[in-house]
């Protein structure tokens, strides 16, 4: 290889050095920042515990216990019973991991690959393109988030449910339904069409800046490829404010599967999931004969949306550089 | 400006065209071929193909659209599949008169504790009141309704006898009281934030110092100076506030038995009661689409720093 390419090499590792080095010091700002920590270490606790359900739990999550039917906490069943004899500390694990999957699943597709796509596509090429996507986009924000969440899960369901037993009767997978796989597709339809719009006009505003800076030109002019500009130059530069919004979309993503759920449109009965236990334990004649039901989901529930949302701030504050 | 507001304007059909076809094309072919689910096990294809005539099915999708539309612009949103032949607006009507009440008294609570409160907060910016209450902020957002409302309930009604626990009296009754509140607080967390930042980006302006250097009483700097200018970004969140509530709704007055929109769409889409649930949304999508357009109409008129493309 020329001596061209070698020395263009170690200035991008110069490049990726000095990012690491900007984020780097904004992760000791962070371990600066108590409350901060204090939520990354609650959300490891919360999540790992979702995610290692199987191992961790103390019951089956569908076990009844015929001798302890709506009892209050207990040394065997930590955070009690409910109606029907099922350990309640068992099923809000599972309803963790749940509610792990579909808001990790939701904003990996919806935010981080169509969104970001989208908005680096749009605020690159502008023109006719970038109309297009933000028309598109305005009128996915003209809706009330929650209204066309409903509206999706609402009508989709039953068309999921039909594809998915069509899949069953002609190929060997079976047991497709039972295992909840609709609710899933379901519910991660339905965040993903609201979930990409934030994000793609948040890349838009950052990309409109970046593609005038004199960077961009240089790439240009040595002969780099479109969507080398797009994934090596202008989003590591754009990833601050993607990070941030990460952080905030999880929580506002895990209630919108919480509230999902509540209204009966999410993870169905019998399998655990936050928002069905939450529903049962809110009721006025549940709240008076058992009102330990709503501890541990709502702890849980409660838990996860705050620490990202304080976790949101603190990134905001150390990783924006006005407020440095 | 003129030209900003005439485009938000002109935009607005379209934006009524796009939120009321996704709603009927989902509303419609979403769950399913009605035809197939109204014969049920009766089915057969003469039976299917005279019921879909009946009903106007096998007409192009955007007649049916466009009647449709033309029915709900006038009003007529459509039979209730639950409640057999009576039309929803019959049963809507009602319920959005008490929804609207309640709306009205959650965004009383709202505005008449954050705007103040926002306030206060900026003029003891580095003081210990400041970094507190906004933390107290952030908690008191971050509640999810479906934890404070049985929360508030069980305190409040089953344990202290406060309050009566549901129901519902209309805008001057006891049991307002309760939902509005819960309905209220998250919206009070937010605004004081918004109210904070803003009143801070105004006390750093050179025309504060000006007011202040020509011997204005710091009361008149704050009403006059301050408080006006700082009130100007808050109208542009006067229509999401109103469409937070919307999901608030659903909540509230479900746990409540309060008998509005909210306890109705619940109720709908629990019985798959698909005409409902497309009115529900259909209005809730349009008069959040309008209030969005008021909102930024207003934000042009009142600011005229903004300069618009």
């Amino acid at each position: 290889m020329t001596s061209r390419t070698r020395s263009g090499g170690t200035a991008f590792q110069q490049v990726s050095k000095a990012g690491e080095g900007h984020f780097a010091r904004a992760f000791r700002r962070l371990l600066r920042k108590r409350l901060a920590v204090i939520c990354m270490v609650v959300l490891v606790v919360v999540y790992g515990a979702g995610i290692f359900a199987a191992w961790i739990a103390p019951h089956d999550y569908n076990a009844q216990d015929y001798t302890a039917i709506r009892k209050p906490p207990s040394t065997e069943h930590w955070a009690g019973t409910d109606f029907t004899g099922r350990d309640v500390f068992t099923r809000v694990l599972w309803g963790v991991q749940n509610t792990f999957i579909l808001t990790a699943v939701a904003i990996l597709t919806g935010g981080l690959v169509i969104g970001v796509t989208l908005g680096l596509v749009s605020g690159y090429f502008g023109g006719r393109t970038d109309s297009v996507i933000m028309r598109l986009g305005e009128a996915f924000a003209s809706f009330p988030d929650i209204l066309l969440v409903i509206i999706l899960a609402a009508t989709l369901r039953p068309r999921i449910i039909d594809g998915v037993r069509w899949i069953e009767d002609h190929t060997a997978l079976d047991g497709l339904i039972n295992s909840g796989i609709p609710d899933y597709i379901v519910i991660s339809l339905a965040l993903v069409a609201f979930g990409w719009v934030g994000m793609a006009r948040l890349v838009r505003g950052q990309v409109l800046v970046l593609r005038t800076t004199q960077y961009v030109d240089a790439a240009k002019a040595i002969g780099a490829s479109t969507r080398r500009i797009l994934f090596a130059h202008l989003l590591p530069n754009a990833i601050s404010p993607i990070i941030v919004t990460v952080s905030m979309g999880m929580g506002s993503l895990a209630l919108t599967e919480i509230f999902l759920s509540w209204l009966g449109l999410g993870i169905q009965p019998p399998r655990p999931s936050l928002g069905v236990m939450l529903r049962d334990a809110g009721s006025l004649s549940a709240l008076r004969e058992t009102p330990w039901l709503l501890l541990a989901p709502g702890l849980a529930a409660l838990l996860l949306v705050l620490c990202w949302n304080l976790l949101g701030d603190a990134l905001n504050d150390v990783l924006n550089p006005r407020t440095r | 400006m003129w030209i900003y507001i005439a485009r938000r304007v002109l935009w607005l059909p379209f934006a009524l065209l796009a939120v009321s076809i996704v709603t009927f094309t989902l509303g419609i072919y979403g769950p399913g071929d009605p035809v197939t689910v109204m014969l049920g096990n009766k089915y057969n294809e003469e039976a299917a193909t005279r019921l879909r005539r009946e009903l106007g099915l096998d007409r192009p999708f955007f007649v049916q659209y466009g009647d449709y539309m033309w029915g709900f612009v006038r009003g007529d949103f459509g039979d209730s599949l639950r409640f057999r032949d009576r039309p929803v607006r019959s049963l809507i009507g009602a319920k959005m008169w008490v929804s609207a009440r309640l709306s009205l008294a959650a965004l009383i609570v709202s505005y008449s504790l954050g705007l103040p409160l926002g306030f206060w907060l900026a003029h003891r910016q580095g003081r210990w009141e400041d970094p507190t209450i906004v933390a107290i902020a952030v908690f008191l957002m971050s509640i999810p309704v479906m934890i404070s409302i049985p929360f508030m309930l069980w305190a409040f009604c089953l344990q202290l006898h406060w309050v009566p626990c549901s129901g519902w009296g209309g805008f001057f009754d006891v049991r307002i009281v309760l939902p509005a509140v819960t309905m209220g607080i998250p919206g009070v967390a937010g605004l004081a934030r918004l109210v904070r930042a803003s009143t801070l980006d105004v006390l750093g302006q050179d025309f504060i110092r000006t007011a202040r250097a020509k011997g204005l009483s710091e009361w008149r700097v704050s009403s006059h100076h301050v408080f006006q200018n700082a009130m100007i970004p808050i109208v542009t969140i006067v229509a999401f506030s109103i469409a937070g509530l919307i999901g608030g709704a659903f909540i509230t007055e479900t746990i409540f038995g309060i008998p509005g929109v909210g306890q109705f769409a619940v109720d709908s889409i629990f019985n798959r009661d698909y005409p409902v649930i497309m009115t529900i949304t259909l209005l809730g999508a349009g008069a959040f689409v309008i209030a969005n357009l008021l909102a930024d109409v207003t934000y042009a008129l009142v600011d005229p720093r903004i300069r618009y493309r």
